[in-house]
């Protein structure tokens, strides 16, 4: 099951948004497929029947009161931390 | 003995000043840089800030329960002063807009942050060697690490630099540090404190704590940070009221799966030292059984990959830190300026969450684990209706060896193995320093207790302090 070709590695670059070069892509072949092969020994514990744990304080929905609050983080002091803004506008290269 | 109480007092008194209490902290931090714990001095801020108070002081104000007492965040607290950088060169240069609510709380109270500390970048790794910044080094012997992921503030905490030092803890980056560095260092329950202004890494077992020289001044530190925060509605009502007294005598359970051949024989000799200490101070210690102890990794590397996946999806390059340069699309700049940003462990943890999340494999391994998760909680609550606390070593072995465990990163992930199933259960636990190895090498012993038990677990480390 946690067998990886590069062609995986490549997907999961993709689905990560991360653009490897082919030395990354041949080292983290290696490195996922080790660390796959350790997880996987997780898959001979029998949870069946048992309900997956996704919070653990028993917390449920929270209210606040719909109140706008103000901030230090002010337009200016946001738009001063973009690498590149254009009046009140981040700017980002052509989409396609 | 608390380092905190005597600034405070010095202050208070008159016999000495905020100024001169930062001065000192600033001048121990700067003879201290061969250990490479700290990314950047908060120097100009903090003696703003000195000043500022001892005006107030010579107007007969109060200034807070904290009053002139240094302290150090690890950098991925956003704190002003400095860059927040995550250890990241995604976030090289990050200036905070905002400040943690943990950092804004000490703050209130008068304490001063002078510095900013190292950390495996994005608080992913076990040794502090991840950062972007190069290597931090163990406080007793710099050639070997400082553990991790809060290296930097486990090392200025243990040489002194300042009396405590905040850190995070999602697997373990404050325990495991703790024990390599000879300090306390305290992962509360889930939910003890804010992590509002804290850089996320996986939320649902994300935790701040601190380190600190005794149990009494994490407690001290502990009891001002703690409580709800609107600003994180995971913060649980406010509980935690300090115990004077341990409860006497208490029963410990040494959890039978910590202590194999596979952990370093001084490290088992140490904890089992640590249980006759026990035994001599009346309390009852058990060998108990937690046969899901040794999967708890397996587990943990499953669900935090997971959620480090979906929380780094926000460094993207657009509205703040590194961008790549030379880009024609946007997906370009996504995928480059990640690629440049992030360091290899990171790219790991995001690209194994992905893999676990994606169709196909989310029943076979997120769901697995995170019903394995389950199981892991129930073998915890059968012990607490048995045992107060439990007990085993914090890492298993003491400091490694720089260098020794980069290239593995399974390897580095095994010293994770003893405190990642308090992390998985939010349940809280405490680096104790426990003994010394033969090499000169600081080992701790980690005790657990149940949730919300964190006051619990505090009066019995002051109490066993008392004695030592």
């Amino acid at each position: 099951m946690s067998t990886i070709t590069t062609d995986d590695v490549r997907h999961l670059a993709q689905l990560s948004n991360l653009q490897l070069t082919d030395e990354e892509i041949a080292h983290l072949q290696i490195d996922l497929g080790n660390i796959l092969a350790y997880i996987d020994q997780l898959n001979a514990l029998d949870t069946s029947g048992v309900e997956p744990t996704y919070q653990v304080t028993g917390l449920e929905n929270v209210w606040r009161s719909d109140e706008v609050q103000t901030s230090d983080a002010t337009r200016d002091v946001l738009l001063a931390l973009a690498p590149e803004a254009v009046g009140n506008s981040v700017k980002v290269p052509q989409v396609l | 003995m608390s380092a905190i109480s005597d600034i405070v007092n010095a202050v208070n008194s008159g016999a000495s000043s905020v100024r001169t209490q930062v001065e000192a902290a600033l001048a121990r931090a700067k003879s201290a840089q061969q250990y490479h714990a700290l990314l950047a001095l908060t120097e100009t801020r903090a003696l703003e800030r000195a000043d500022e108070m001892d005006e107030r002081r010579a107007r007969g104000e109060n200034l807070g329960t904290l009053a002139g007492v240094p302290f150090v965040v690890k950098d991925n607290y956003l704190a002003f002063g400095a860059p927040t950088t995550a250890a990241a060169k995604i976030l090289e240069n990050f200036n905070a807009p905002i400040q943690a609510t943990v950092v804004e709380r000490l703050e209130a109270e008068g304490a001063i942050c002078i510095g900013k500390a190292n950390l495996d970048a994005f608080a992913h790794g076990g040794s502090t060697e991840n950062s972007a910044y190069g290597v931090t080094y163990n406080a007793h012997d710099r050639t070997k690490v400082a553990g991790g992921s809060s290296g930097g503030s486990a090392v200025v905490t243990a040489l002194d630099v300042v009396p405590f030092a905040l850190g995070s803890d999602t697997g373990g980056s404050i325990r495991q540090p703790a024990s390599f560095n000879g300090v306390y260092g305290i992962k509360p329950t889930y939910g003890f404190t804010s992590r509002y202004g804290v850089v996320a890494m996986a939320s649902s077992t994300d935790v701040m704590g601190c380190f600190a020289k005794s149990a009494g001044d994490v407690e001290l530190i502990m009891k001002i940070i703690a409580g709800r925060d609107e600003k994180d509605m995971t913060t649980l009502p406010d509980y935690f009221v300090v115990q004077e007294e341990s409860d006497l005598p208490l029963k410990i359970g040494l959890i039978r799966e910590t202590m194999t051949d596979d952990v370093d024989p001084e490290v088992r000799s140490i904890t089992e030292e640590y249980v006759e200490c026990l035994t001599k101070a009346g309390h009852t210690v058990e060998e108990v059984s937690m046969p899901l102890a040794p999967l708890a990794l397996a587990m943990y590397y499953i669900i935090v990959p997971a959620e480090v996946s979906s929380n780094l999806a926000r460094y993207d390059g657009v509205r703040y830190g590194r961008r790549a340069e030379g880009v024609k699309t946007l997906a370009e700049l996504y995928g480059r300026s990640r690629d440049e940003g992030f360091m290899t462990e990171n790219k790991r943890r995001i690209m194994i969450g992905s893999y676990v999340l994606s169709s196909g494999f989310f029943d076979a391994y997120y769901l697995q684990a995170q019903k394995a998760r389950t199981l892991l909680i129930n073998q915890f609550n059968e012990l607490f209706s048995q045992y107060d606390l439990l007990l085993t070593p914090t890492a298993p072995t003491p400091a490694f060896g720089v260098g020794d465990n980069v290239d593995d990163p399974v390897k580095m992930y095994l010293s994770d193995v003893m405190t990642v199933p308090a992390s998985l259960a939010g349940i809280p636990a405490l680096n104790i320093p426990a003994g010394v190895s033969h090499g000169g090498l600081p080992v701790g012993v980690q005790v657990i207790a149940p949730m919300r038990e964190d006051a619990k677990l505090l009066a019995f480390a002051k109490a066993m302090e008392a004695r030592s």
